[in-house]
């Protein structure tokens, strides 16, 4: 006879409720820093590139320099916070050692992702949201597709979740840490067309451009919204579904295994 | 099918060429209170991280009450609670944060009776809003306590759970892992308090360099490898020769009128007594001691004791 008889009151999915509403109960415990920092920054370039520089800019025919910056500030803000949530939380949980806690529990890898992912894309579009609304103030946008904003920012949201995770895996000090975000993220961020549109750069470097990843999320959402961009939404929506699966399945194989997390 | 709270089987795990953990094996019952000892890299710590699922099992098998901590995780870590060696604390949350989160992670709803009973037995409630970082390393050490045992662990596992604690904390700590397990929760110990051990548990298991070294009741360990020391006091210093007792093969010890003996294998007090009575000598005194588990501790694991004087029989 087999006695096991664990407490009765047993709730499957609890385990991933747990900790989704502990990763927005830390960010939130820390929302000067998570939320209204981000916010700020985004103000910032808002008011700079909105309401000063931008009268006197003009890179796409028919819009302000306002219009065209901002789903550029709106996504980097989402792809910065939700790859800040993931990645600080995770690895801070491995530095300290309380991401035993988590090891020991039964809490299932896919639960873990998904956990993690969710309280990032909360973050990364509450930040998003606010940004969007903020942005009313400078310029009014046309919003010509509004189901394909929904879907870029999720996958954008998305995205910087798993890549959040596998940086978080990878990185084992603070500074390999920061590396991913000011080596690869802040880099193809502005080189992606943010703050111009690629059209207007020499052939080679459009070329080059066309080859960062973050172009096709960053066009593809100014693209929903303005209804123009550079390259044609279909392949920017393709590409950057394929990006997210690509890297989910990373991050999938890495908290199966448990790479560096159980050794 | 015998029934067994925890049975290891061939259980290893290196880490790169170092071995920390050998061809281990062992069973606890249901109910037993038992005790891992060995000193520092003995490979309890892995031992354990491997039960729980903090690190992968190099090879061998580890179920918990019968299911395989691979093929049924879920249900297995449903049944153990841990207390870690080091101390893991979630530093953004108040203790009663942190207590109902821990509850959350193993699938149990929020029981605010248990938790309180908990938070009560532990001396925790005055410190509830407290955030984690602002307590002190006891108060930390019976947080621990308390998460390990939110979600009612039929096993529970305690890593060396009254390190740095002091006594009046340990004793109290001691007395509710009784209650623990008096109301029928099984307990596996580390600890480098041989006298936790001692005052605790049942059974005691001792690894060295990654093997196990002992596994025995605790009184059958004690009279196997320690023995009772017995120091008879005389009128004078003997003078008589120590082949006196050759057919008990017994070793001898003298100190001015004093001679001491260490009654191991079944020897008896009587035996020791009648060989002396036989050779007229008088005796004024008998005093016995019990030996130590330090003593089979240092024994079997080939340290020397550093803080006490070795009056044993090794």
């Amino acid at each position: 006879m087999k006695d096991s008889t664990p407490h009765p009151l047993y709730v499957a999915w609890l385990p991933f409720v747990t900790l989704l509403k502990r990763e927005i109960l830390r960010f939130l415990r820390v929302s000067f820093q998570t939320l209204l920092t981000p916010v700020i920054t985004a103000s910032l370039y808002l008011f700079v590139f909105g309401a000063t520089l931008g009268e006197r800019i003009s890179v796409l025919e028919g819009y302000s320099y306002a219009q065209f910056v901002i789903p550029g500030l709106i996504l980097m803000g989402i792809i910065n916070n939700s790859f800040a949530n993931v990645s600080s939380s995770l690895f801070m949980s491995r530095y300290l050692g309380n991401i035993v806690d988590l090891l020991v529990a039964p809490i299932t890898p896919p639960q873990l992702i998904l956990a993690y992912t969710l309280a990032a894309m909360i973050r990364g579009l509450l930040v998003g949201s606010v940004i969007t609304l903020i942005s009313l103030g400078f310029a009014s946008m046309p919003w010509v597709h509004p189901e394909l904003c929904l879907v870029m920012v999720f996958l954008a949201s998305f995205l910087f979740a798993q890549f959040g995770l596998i940086a978080a895996i990878y990185s084992n000090t603070f500074d390999s840490l920061s590396m991913f975000n000011n080596f690869i993220i802040l880099p193809l961020i502005y080189f992606g067309g943010v703050f111009y549109p690629i059209s207007i750069l020499p052939p080679f470097w459009e070329q080059v451009s066309r080859i960062n990843p973050l172009f096709y999320l960053i066009d593809g959402f100014r693209f929903a919204i303005l209804g123009v961009g550079d390259a044609s939404p279909f392949f920017s929506f393709g590409f950057s579904l394929t990006l997210s699966l690509s890297l989910f399945v990373w991050a999938a194989i890495l908290i199966g295994k448990g790479y560096r997390l159980r050794p | 099918m015998s029934l067994t709270a925890l049975k290891i089987e061939n259980l290893s795990k290196s880490y790169g060429k170092r071995l920390a953990v050998k061809e281990l094996s062992l069973e606890i019952s249901p109910g037993e209170i038992f005790a891992l000892l060995g000193p520092n890299g003995a490979g309890k710590s892995t031992t354990i991280n491997m039960i729980t699922g903090a690190i992968r099992i190099g090879s061998g098998r580890i179920e918990v009450f019968g299911h395989s901590i691979r093929k049924d995780y879920l249900l297995t870590r449903r049944l153990i609670g841990v207390m870690h060696q080091e101390i893991v604390i979630d530093t953004f949350f108040t203790i009663n944060r942190a207590i109902k989160i821990h509850s959350g992670y193993y699938g149990v709803p929020d029981d605010p009776a248990w938790r309180n009973t908990l938070l009560e037995r532990l001396g925790l409630v005055p410190h509830l809003d407290k955030p984690m970082n602002k307590l002190s390393g006891g108060l930390k050490r019976r947080f621990m306590i308390a998460k390990a045992l939110i979600h009612k662990p039929r096993l529970l596992i305690l890593d060396e759970p009254t390190a740095g604690v002091d006594v009046e904390l340990r004793h109290s700590l001691w007395e509710f892992v009784r209650e623990i397990n008096a109301k029928g929760t099984t307990v596996l110990l580390t600890t480098h308090y041989l006298e936790e051990a001692e005052q605790l548990c049942e059974r005691i298991a001792i690894m060295d360099n990654g093997s196990l070294v002992a596994l025995e009741n605790k009184e059958k360990l004690l009279d196997r490898l320690a023995g009772r020391k017995m120091t008879l006091t005389l009128d004078t210093p003997p003078t008589f020769s120590g082949d006196i007792f050759s057919s008990l093969n017994i070793s001898t010890q003298v100190e001015g009128n004093k001679i001491i003996f260490c009654l191991k294998d079944g020897i008896l007090p009587g035996n020791i007594l009648q060989i002396l009575q036989q050779n007229n000598i008088q005796v004024l005194d008998i005093e016995t001691e019990k030996p130590a588990l330090e003593d089979v501790f240092l024994t079997l694991t080939g340290k020397k004791p550093l803080t006490r004087k070795n009056n044993n029989c090794l």
